[in-house]
């Protein structure tokens, strides 16, 4: 069990060290508001990388998500300006992300472009799209039962908290309880072998592009409720920040393996290390040159077993051809 | 290209003696083989003969446990692809190896060019090289083509023409001939008669008897590692050739018992699909019974269980499962219908390594063990139990994951899975390959077992003892076609050879 969860082990053994070398130089840093304002931060993150998890456990890549964060905050507040009901707006708006999942994912898993330019292209195209139809104009003046979905502060902080919290459970408990879960396993650690047991590899690979779209969506209306006007940039590098979550949380970029615990402790670790280090006084510029180094570190200690077990294979696969 | 020749050297190339074990397998049992200058010696033997593992020692690619090697008479040593190379040895594959988005010149002055990397290249005399090396080896191709746009004949002959330009003394050819057409053979033949009247040795591997009676000058059969006869081809019939490939006592005892055959379980009625390069195929397996089918490696047997499976759907024909004619165009109908397919080469295509056996166990028929897409892990686990006691898999637990497995244990995960669901029609693909001896056994007794119970099992092996000893009947594919059918009665391993090689039993 202990190796099994190794690497959720050693990062959150990174995080709590990090918290104690808080703790002694800077103990401001604990207070409730900065605290507060971190978690809220990384909340959409979350969900986002909950998404990621997904794509990455099949052994796909989406980098299009900053673009698709950035549609969906806007039309979310083009929507509740329109007059909609909240309710309504959060269903168009996840439906819409979801349907932009569902552009990637029909177009790697049946026309079969490689993830990383089917992505790349609707990263551009969707970016300079919204640039196009919005003239860069930011969305202002959103009615007041939109902000903080018409609550106070605490309380709309409350609901987004839930919501993540929720969605964590369902991604969670869904991997490992029902056969579409395992499924994304299955397909993500061996293609071939998933085909033969009558798993449909293409569908799976459509319907994750298409869930992680839905949870985009959900995080950028859960970000877009926070302030009082919607940037029409949003999300710009956003989908390198969920990756790194995701891969430092100890999810095989080469799929099949991987937790949506891991998933939230990357999100944790990665999301405290740059206020923690603004609060040291640490130069902005450092805290880039950091995360790399950690998720450099994190893929180096993937590497290091997988290269042993590559070449077990080797020898196993020599061991194959052997005429007997 | 006149070539000096000393006049008192016997050899080109002399093997003796090579010994080389993988993993305690013996692929080559002291074989030996010689060549002489102006030779064609041609090399035959059955799939696992040991051809492919002796060229790879011709070349330097694998290191013999034991054995001496000697090109030109001399002994060497500390053998490498690079001192190979140096001693004027070229291999032709199957499956040429260029460079497909460099040209045809590129690809040329690659092999033969040296000199620092930052060299300026003389695009003209590279081109003019590549020109005059194409037209000896008989080729018309344009040298500034890239490699991409050559038909596999043109590749052959451009690495033909890398073989004249690195002044190659020894042209070892495998399987040149597999994917040509008539003339294209004939310009190779002309092509092969112009090296050897240079004075070069050619070792030519292939399967067509024919063509080795009308090309080669000597033979020299190898089987189960070890060299049978070298003779001259006046001194043998292709009668002779085919019985010292097969001619082997079955050494194991194989544990077949005949079990109640019943109805038709399986019927495949002219059966065709293009793509995978089968043609017109009908069979049928009935229940309790194993069906062998056997054939050289490329005959599409691997084909014929992906297109029954739905992998590859089929073009025309029919199957039929029960006597009902079904519709198979992806593995879950297949599954769905009662057939089970595990596949050759359990790393690639059977168990999914990062998964504990119990997901291993469980991933073809989740809904058995689920309601409503939920798992429940209970019954997951008590599945897999009793087939980790009924195959008698050694692993700690269920939960155990399987790449920590033994190849044979591995193997029995990859068969618990598809037993699991129940299948009426069960394919085995190359069910003992690279596991051990006792594991093989148990699978063995297994397959009986299960025919027992009924299924009917249809079994591709490349191993004859174990097509002769476990299948009832014996079908033999050639060039994607049922060359023949035997019952087990009649099946020699002579018969079996000939119809793998494209022959009709008719004069025998």
């Amino acid at each position: 069990m202990a190796t099994r969860h190794r690497r959720e082990i050693s990062i959150a053994f990174a995080i709590v060290t990090l918290w104690i070398v808080m703790a002694l130089a800077a103990p401001g840093f604990f207070t409730a508001a900065n605290q507060r304002d971190i978690w809220m931060a990384n909340m959409p993150v979350l969900i986002a990388a909950l998404g990621m998890t997904l794509i990455i456990l099949t052994k796909q890549i989406d980098i299009s998500i900053g673009s698709q964060f950035a549609i969906c905050g806007v039309a979310a507040g083009l929507l509740a300006k329109s007059g909609l009901p909240l309710l309504a707006v959060a269903l168009a708006v996840l439906l819409s992300g979801a349907a932009l999942g569902a552009i990637n994912g029909a177009l790697v898993a049946w026309v079969r472009i490689p993830s990383i330019v089917v992505t790349l292209a609707t990263m551009v195209a969707l970016r300079d799209g919204l640039r196009w139809a919005t003239q860069g104009a930011w969305v202002e003046e959103l009615p007041r039962s939109f902000q903080w979905f018409g609550l106070t502060l605490a309380a709309s902080q409350a609901v987004t908290a839930s919501i993540a919290g929720v969605l964590f459970a369902g991604v969670a408990w869904g991997l490992h309880n029902l056969a579409a879960g395992r499924a994304v396993f299955a397909v993500g650690s061996n293609e071939n072998a998933a085909r033969l047991a009558g798993i449909d590899a293409e569908r799976v690979t459509f319907w994750v592009f298409t869930a992680a779209g839905a949870l985009t969506a959900c995080a950028a209306l859960l970000n877009s409720v926070r302030f009082n006007q919607i940037p029409s940039n949003a999300g710009l590098g956003m989908e390198l920040k969920v990756i790194a979550a995701v891969v430092v949380g100890g999810t095989a970029i080469r799929g099949g393996r991987g937790t949506v615990a891991g998933t939230l402790l990357g999100v944790i670790l990665l999301g405290t290390i740059g206020p923690a280090l603004t609060f040291l006084g640490v130069n902005a510029y450092w805290e880039k040159a950091i995360q790399g180094a950690i998720i450099l570190a994190a893929v180096g200690t993937e590497a290091w077993p997988t290269r042993a077990r590559t070449h077990a294979n080797e020898s196993g696969g020599r061991l194959g051809r052997v005429p007997a | 290209m006149v070539r000096v020749q000393s006049p008192e050297m016997s050899s080109l190339l002399r093997a003796s003696g090579i010994t080389k074990a993988f993993a305690g397998v013996r692929a080559l049992n002291s074989a030996s083989f010689d060549l002489e200058p102006g030779e064609v010696h041609a090399l035959v033997g059955e799939n696992g003969a040991g051809k492919s593992t002796l060229i790879r020692i011709f070349t330097g690619a694998e290191t013999p446990d034991a054995g001496s090697l000697e090109v030109e008479d001399r002994v060497v040593s500390d053998y490498q692809p690079k001192v190979s190379k140096s001693l004027g040895i070229a291999v032709i594959y199957q499956q040429p190896a260029l460079f497909p988005d460099l040209s045809v010149a590129e690809n040329i002055a690659l092999a033969l060019e040296s000199g620092g990397i930052w060299r300026k290249v003389d695009w003209r005399a590279r081109k003019q090289r590549a020109r005059e090396l194409l037209e000896q080896a008989g080729a018309s191709i344009d040298p500034d083509s890239p490699a991409w746009s050559l038909s596999m004949p043109e590749q052959q002959l451009v690495e033909i023409a890398k073989a004249i330009g690195s002044n190659a003394r020894i042209l070892i050819m495998d399987e040149p001939t597999a994917s040509l057409t008539e003339p294209e053979v004939e310009r190779l033949f002309r092509v092969i008669a112009a090296f050897r009247a240079e004075g070069c040795g050619i070792v030519y591997i292939s399967h067509r008897l024919e063509e080795i009676f009308s090309i080669a000058d000597r033979i020299t059969v190898l089987r189960d590692g070890e060299t049978v006869a070298t003779q001259h081809k006046n001194q043998v019939t292709r009668e002779d050739i085919i019985r010292q490939m097969a001619g082997r006592e079955l050494s194991a005892v194989l544990p077949k018992q005949q079990v109640p055959i019943g109805e038709i379980a399986l019927d495949v009625r002219r059966l065709s699909n293009q793509a995978a390069g089968l043609r017109d195929i009908s069979l049928h397996v009935r229940r309790g019974e194993i069906l062998g089918v056997a054939g050289l490696v490329g005959a599409g047997r691997t084909e014929l269980a992906e297109t029954i499976f739905g992998l590859t759907p089929a073009d025309s024909g029919k199957i039929l499962i029960n006597g009902k004619p079904v519709r198979i165009a992806t593995p879950a109908q297949a599954i769905g219908q009662g057939i089970a397919c595990v596949p050759e080469d359990r790393r690639q295509h059977g168990v999914v390594l990062e998964m504990p056996i119990a997901s291993n166990v469980s991933l073809a028929s989740l809904p058995a063990v689920s309601s409503r897409g939920l798992i429940d892990r209970k019954a997951e686990r008590e599945l897999a139990r009793g087939y980790m006691g009924q195959l008698r898999i050694k692993a700690e637990s269920v939960q155990s994951s399987t790449g920590t497995l033994s190849g044979g244990n591995q193997q029995k995960v990859a068969l618990a899975r598809w037993l699991a669901t129940n299948p009426a029609v069960l394919i085995l693909d190359e069910p003992t390959q690279g596991v051990d001896v006792g594991s093989k056994q148990e699978i063995h007794k297994l397959m009986v077992e299960l025919a027992g119970r009924g299924i009917a099992i249809l079994m591709i092996s490349s191993e004859l003892p174990e097509i002769l000893g476990m299948s009832d009947r014996i079908a033999v594919m050639h060039a994607g076609r049922i060359q023949g059918v035997l019952s087990r009665a009649d099946a020699t391993p002579q018969k079996i050879l000939s119809l793998a090689l494209g022959h009709d039993l008719g004069h025998e």
